[in-house]
């Protein structure tokens, strides 16, 4: 009896080292930004029932980690909701990666705050001096006498570094305001809290949430793929020289009319 | 036939003593690789600068690397934990070792058992969606997402960890001080309070201690609850951020090799060295000769 335990147990181990190398399909991993990965993993889903060869592995983990994880060879696509940092760009040189940025989609930042508050529109300077501390209750901005409580994003989400670019201009943050993990947790937060403000994705609005117009322009894809919106970016998918093979196939199908409409199913905008 | 069973025997002697060695050696490695990546960082900036700047932004251009508030920030969020959970938890353990009948013992050390299988996540749920909102109303606050919000929770996780061990401490203390006390016409309270409890002191200080050890390490529930506030808080009303939580927050975008990236595992050699001290503290009060006890 102890000696087919023995037998068995050797047979497992044997099996477990030889299957992985026995795969037959054509594996690809796409690895990165948070915002990309829902319109990523519903491709990939649509991607692997068109074609039975393909095994797409797609996670999450962030722009930086998704980068990273390109130059050190071990993902195929990285995705990226911000352009490529010189730093990146430096440390994919000394590695001999060459980072091409496949653009897939257009994201607009809603600033967004609490239903029941009365303030519909603001001009980008305000929110600056909101997000710096300058002004810190709603009635200098024509609302209630309310406490602002300002919620943003840790500070290397891809989020917030739009909305740093574009609305901040290199302006400190304050440090009172409420850093969090996720366009989820950020209009969690705003629907329950009366004096919150707040941004997040385009595809996070909900009824929980009210959006401001920004400089007078509503947040909606078309005022983003127009160009009008002034809070809005590329979302990348980056690859080591211009994409080839499955790579290709993936990316170009994205790009196809079926993906662009993933791209709008989930609360993006598809390129113009 | 002997030589076989006594290679058998030697086979198993040295698998077991190169799994004991597998356990040494992650540890080290994890250490290595810590203050490996974390001691660059101070290439660029001062020691000074790292432990007493007040402002943490990472992404500026200079960069602030200034951990004090995130250091405050979880000695704060545990100091909070344990006030709550330290006096209920050796009350339990009090109640459960002393007063309570044998089936009611059970019930109640099951029960405690059963918050220590609710994943930390769920905890952090529970603070985002019903506790942060209560505190808002109760407390007539901006936002429920503070310091004591995240003490709460973490008071919860704690409890069960010092239940146990303080209810062991005291289970330990030998039954001859109790009979004396007893002979002496001492009431069962005050055998409890006045005897068997500073007798089985430093068992109840090292549960303390691994109480401490198990808040101030906690991830996922200060993250969502704590608020995210990277400043050092005068209240229990207002929001912070720990170690922990920045971590977890900014780990995920760094660009690897960047000093921002330097500065994260510094911080976590910080929180490292932190729960190391904890741990030896806790095994020398433990270690001390018991003296009251059989």
């Amino acid at each position: 009896m102890k000696k087919l335990t023995q037998i068995i147990i050797l047979t497992c181990l044997a099996l477990m080292l030889i299957i992985p190398v026995s795969q037959a399909k054509d594996q690809l991993v796409v690895q990165g930004s948070t915002t990309v990965l829902p319109i990523a993993q519903a491709a990939a889903e649509v991607f692997m029932q068109n074609n039975s060869q393909a095994d797409i592995s797609v996670r999450g983990g962030g722009s930086g980690n998704g980068i990273a994880a390109l130059i050190d060879g071990t993902c195929d696509i990285a995705d990226a909701s911000r352009s490529i940092k010189v730093k990146e760009v430096i440390l994919c040189q000394k590695k001999g990666i060459s980072p091409v940025g496949n653009i897939v989609a257009m994201d607009g930042i809603a600033v967004v705050v609490h239903t029941s508050n009365p303030v519909s529109a603001l001009k980008t300077d305000q929110i600056k001096d909101v997000y710096t501390g300058k002004i810190t209750n709603w009635k200098e901005l024509g609302g209630e006498d309310l406490e602002i409580v300002i919620v943003g994003r840790d500070s290397s989400s891809g989020t917030f570094e739009t909305f740093e670019e574009l609305v901040m201009k290199g302006a400190k943050v304050s440090p009172a305001a409420l850093a969090q993990a996720s366009n989820k947790t950020v209009s969690t937060i705003i629907s329950t809290t009366k004096g919150a403000i707040g941004y997040v994705g385009l595809g996070y609005l909900n009824d929980t949430i009210k959006a401001i117009e920004v400089n007078g322009v509503e947040a909606n894809p078309e005022t983003v793929g127009g160009g009008k919106y002034p809070i809005s970016r590329p979302l990348y998918m980056y690859t080591d020289g211009a994409p080839e093979g499955m790579v290709k196939e993936f990316i170009e199908f994205i790009w196809s009319e079926e993906g662009q409409e993933i791209v709008t199913e989930q609360g993006f905008v598809a390129l113009q | 036939m002997k030589k076989r069973l006594h290679l058998r025997e030697k086979i198993i002697k040295n698998v077991c003593f190169v799994s004991s060695l597998t356990s040494i050696f992650f540890l080290a490695g994890i250490t290595i690789i810590l203050f490996k990546e974390g001691l660059p960082l101070f290439k660029g900036i001062s020691f000074a600068e790292f432990f007493l700047g007040k402002s943490w932004y990472p992404t500026f251009d200079p960069p602030d690397f200034g951990m004090l508030p995130l250091f405050v920030g979880s000695l704060w969020i545990t100091f909070g934990a344990i006030l709550i959970a330290a006096p209920f938890g050796i009350s339990i353990a009090i109640y459960i070792s002393e007063f309570a009948s044998p089936q009611i013992q059970l019930f109640l050390k099951s029960t405690i058992e059963l918050l220590t299988g609710i994943p930390s996540v769920v905890f952090g749920f529970i603070g985002l969606a019903f506790l942060g909102p209560f505190l808002q109303k109760l407390l007539n606050l901006p936002v429920g997402l503070n310091s004591l919000n995240a003490s709460i929770l973490l008071a919860l996780m704690a409890i069960p960890t010092i239940s146990s061990l303080s209810e062991e401490a005291l289970f330990s203390v030998s039954r001859h001080f109790k009979e004396a006390s007893y002979a002496l016409g001492a009431t069962k309270w005050e055998t409890v309070i006045k005897v068997v409890v500073p007798a089985a002191f430093p068992g109840i200080n090292t549960a303390i201690f691994l109480g401490i050890g198990r808040v101030i390490g906690e991830t996922m529930t200060v993250l969502m609850v704590a608020g995210g506030a990277a400043i050092i808080p005068h209240s229990f009303l207002q929001p912070a951020r720990p170690i922990t939580a920045t971590i977890a927050l900014e780990m995920g975008e760094t660009v690897v090799g960047s000093d921002h990236y330097h500065a994260l595992f510094a911080l976590a050699c910080v929180l490292f060295i932190l729960n190391l001290g904890l741990n030896l503290v806790a095994n020398y009060i433990f270690a001390k000769p018991r003296r009251l006890t059989s």
